[in-house]
């Protein structure tokens, strides 16, 4: 069965929609694949294969009865755990939410059943998102498949490695500061981060709701559109959700062509100071897409330069009220420091062993900032800031139909390397930030490997808001012309994982 | 240099409702001030007449038919409670006795 697990979800699509495999065969070839290496990847915090090969049991009845007719029809798919699923636990990564099984489905996870994609388990993450390389999930860290000794960025590593060491062939993630692009770059996979309010955040544990979408996460463009058909559209469940389709991600992705296109590289994201071979990847695609008839031009984006401090500001301020409801009433953990100990104490007392430290840092940060004598100094100076790079962006897309920018400064780095230096971490998402303060969607497609160490490096593109299928139709191209170069898709130069 | 100190923490811990420990109050007050002190250059970006963005997005006014659709069960919306009676969330005294 290793052969369909190789295979894209769109390949596996078609041989379940002609009948030469079943769902059952394909969801069973991944569980096997995942018992075989996932107690050295990590990428699961549940699993339970019975009822995932029951869901596709069904999936192959009503396939056959005709009730079925999604073009992702009986394709596997893993789901990260900060969406509530009415069949699994649902921990967001963290101790205070241990077994806790929703009373209801997000709205993303009901659309995947209704396609009739079986749920393969629920994917790890950073404690509540927070977090570039899954270090501070409550349960352990996922390991990168290209080098386990290295993370697979965050918070949506689960997904990242889920896919990449080909326990899954699509998996859903969700963005807040770069939480689906950078663990695509360093595991040489894609994802891509829709304009907000384009996927139902409905049932999403939020983490900051001005800056979190949920988004598609998988080994190549067209599966990634595939998916992004899937889980976008209108929900009313949601009240920032768009009322207007974006039209075809999968037919955007299939046209493959950048000729005429305007490609904007922003100054102060064009590889400076990026790791060498980061910088190298992504001045050759340059010349590629400018060697395919695109214009290149330069973008001027001054404000980025605050990107980073508004978002971390505006991130733990939202934090800080969303996560209030953590509180040892309605769900999770609750903790009595004493025998008649009063609410509030039981709550200070659930909160400090709930929490891991860098939650726990985020929210006394938020806290701080929306205090009544820091409000103007931070966070109301921090709304100002995501004015200005609004503007920088609209000036920008004035002259480039898609930007573009490495999607990390660095390949993967090792565990431990960043974990007592928030700073540092932070710097991670230099990149992937804007587009967040903007609600613009991005995306990170894979951009060779690294000269220095042979890791995978990802290029950011960047569409103005409700475009995101210039993202998919520059994604797709990107990926042909880099296949042709390297001789094979870039997913395939990872080692082979022992298999248990 | 930040105005972050250990009575600071430990004052905003307590607005968020969590107990930090001695060892904490002194671990973020080292990371919370360079933090504090990294992003204090915002305010150096904008000036007073600069518009606020809460929302990427603007939207006003959403609104949906109000149609009465099914939703959770008392027993569903009590199911992930630490604790419940009669078909309520059971918290501890509000109050203490003091």
């Amino acid at each position: 069965m290793t052969d369909l697990i190789r295979k894209s979800a769109s390949e596996l699509a078609e041989l379940i929609s002609k009948g030469e495999v079943s769902s059952v065969e394909v969801t069973r070839a991944h569980l096997d694949r995942s018992a075989a290496v996932d107690g050295a990847v990590h990428s699961y915090l549940y699993q339970n294969p019975e009822a995932s090969l029951i869901a596709a049991a069904e999936v192959d009845r009503a396939r056959a009865a005709g009730e079925i007719t999604s073009p992702l029809a009986g394709v596997p798919i893993a789901v990260k755990d900060n969406l509530t699923t009415t069949d699994a636990p649902t921990t967001s990564g963290s101790k205070i939410l241990q077994g806790w099984v929703p009373p209801y489905d997000a709205t993303v996870v009901k659309k995947l059943r209704a396609a009739g994609m079986p749920i393969l388990g629920k994917t790890n993450l950073d404690e509540f998102a927070m977090g570039s390389s899954t270090e501070f999930s409550a349960y352990g860290p996922s390991k990168n498949p290209w080098d386990l000794t290295r993370i697979p960025g965050g918070s949506g590593g689960g997904s990242s490695s889920v896919v990449s060491s080909f326990q899954a062939p699509l998996a859903i993630g969700s963005d807040t500061g770069g939480s689906i692009r950078f663990p695509g770059a360093v595991t040489g996979t894609v994802g891509t981060k829709p304009t907000y309010g384009a996927v139902s955040r409905y049932g999403l544990i939020a983490l900051a709701s001005s800056l979190d979408q949920i988004g598609p996460v998988a080994r190549n463009v067209l599966d990634t559109a595939m998916l992004q058909d899937v889980i976008a559209g209108h929900d009313p469940h949601d009240s920032t959700s768009l009322p207007e389709s974006l039209g075809s991600m999968t037919a955007a992705a299939l046209k493959q062509d950048v000729k005429g296109m305007r490609i904007g590289v922003i100054k102060q994201l064009s590889g400076e100071g990026f790791q060498p071979g980061v910088a190298a990847r992504f001045k050759e695609s340059l010349n590629l897409l400018a060697a395919a008839g695109a214009e290149i031009v330069e973008v001027d984006c001054p404000s980025f330069e605050y990107a980073i401090a508004a978002y971390y500001l505006i991130l733990p301020a939202e934090a800080s009220s969303n996560l209030a409801k953590f509180d040892s009433v309605r769900f999770g953990m609750r903790v009595e420091p004493n025998e008649n100990a009063t609410i509030e104490r039981v709550m200070a007392a659930t909160r400090e062993a709930g929490f891991g430290p860098e939650v726990k840092r985020r929210i006394i940060l938020g806290t701080y900032a929306l205090s009544s004598g820091s409000y103007d100094k931070f966070y109301g100076a921090a709304l100002k800031v995501r004015t200005l790079i609004q503007r920088d962006f609209d000036a920008a897309f004035a002259k480039a139909d898609v930007l573009v920018s490495p999607t990390a400064p660095t390949t993967a780095f090792k565990f431990g390397d960043k974990i007592d230096d928030p700073l540092a971490m932070y710097l991670n998402d230099i990149a992937t930030i804007p587009a967040n303060l903007a609600g613009i969607p991005g995306m990170s497609v894979p951009n060779g490997l690294a000269d220095e160490d042979g890791l995978p490096v990802g290029i950011q593109l960047l569409a103005p808001a409700r475009e995101d299928a210039r993202l998919y139709q520059v994604g797709g191209w990107l990926e042909k012309a880099h296949e042709e170069i390297w001789g094979k898709r870039m997913i395939d130069f990872a080692p082979e994982l022992e298999v248990k | 240099m930040s105005e972050i100190t250990p009575d600071l923490v430990r004052h905003l811990a307590g607005l968020a409702r969590i107990l930090v420990s001695d060892e904490e109050v002194e671990q973020f007050t080292k990371q919370l001030s360079l933090i504090a002190d990294s992003v204090a250059h915002v305010s150096k970006a904008i000036d007073a007449d600069t518009p606020s963005t809460s929302h990427p997005i603007a939207m006003a006014n959403v609104f949906r038919e109000d149609v009465v659709e099914p939703s959770l069960s008392q027993a569903e919306a009590l199911s992930g409670a630490p604790d419940s009676a009669e078909g309520r969330f059971k918290v501890n005294a509000i109050l203490d006795e003091e």
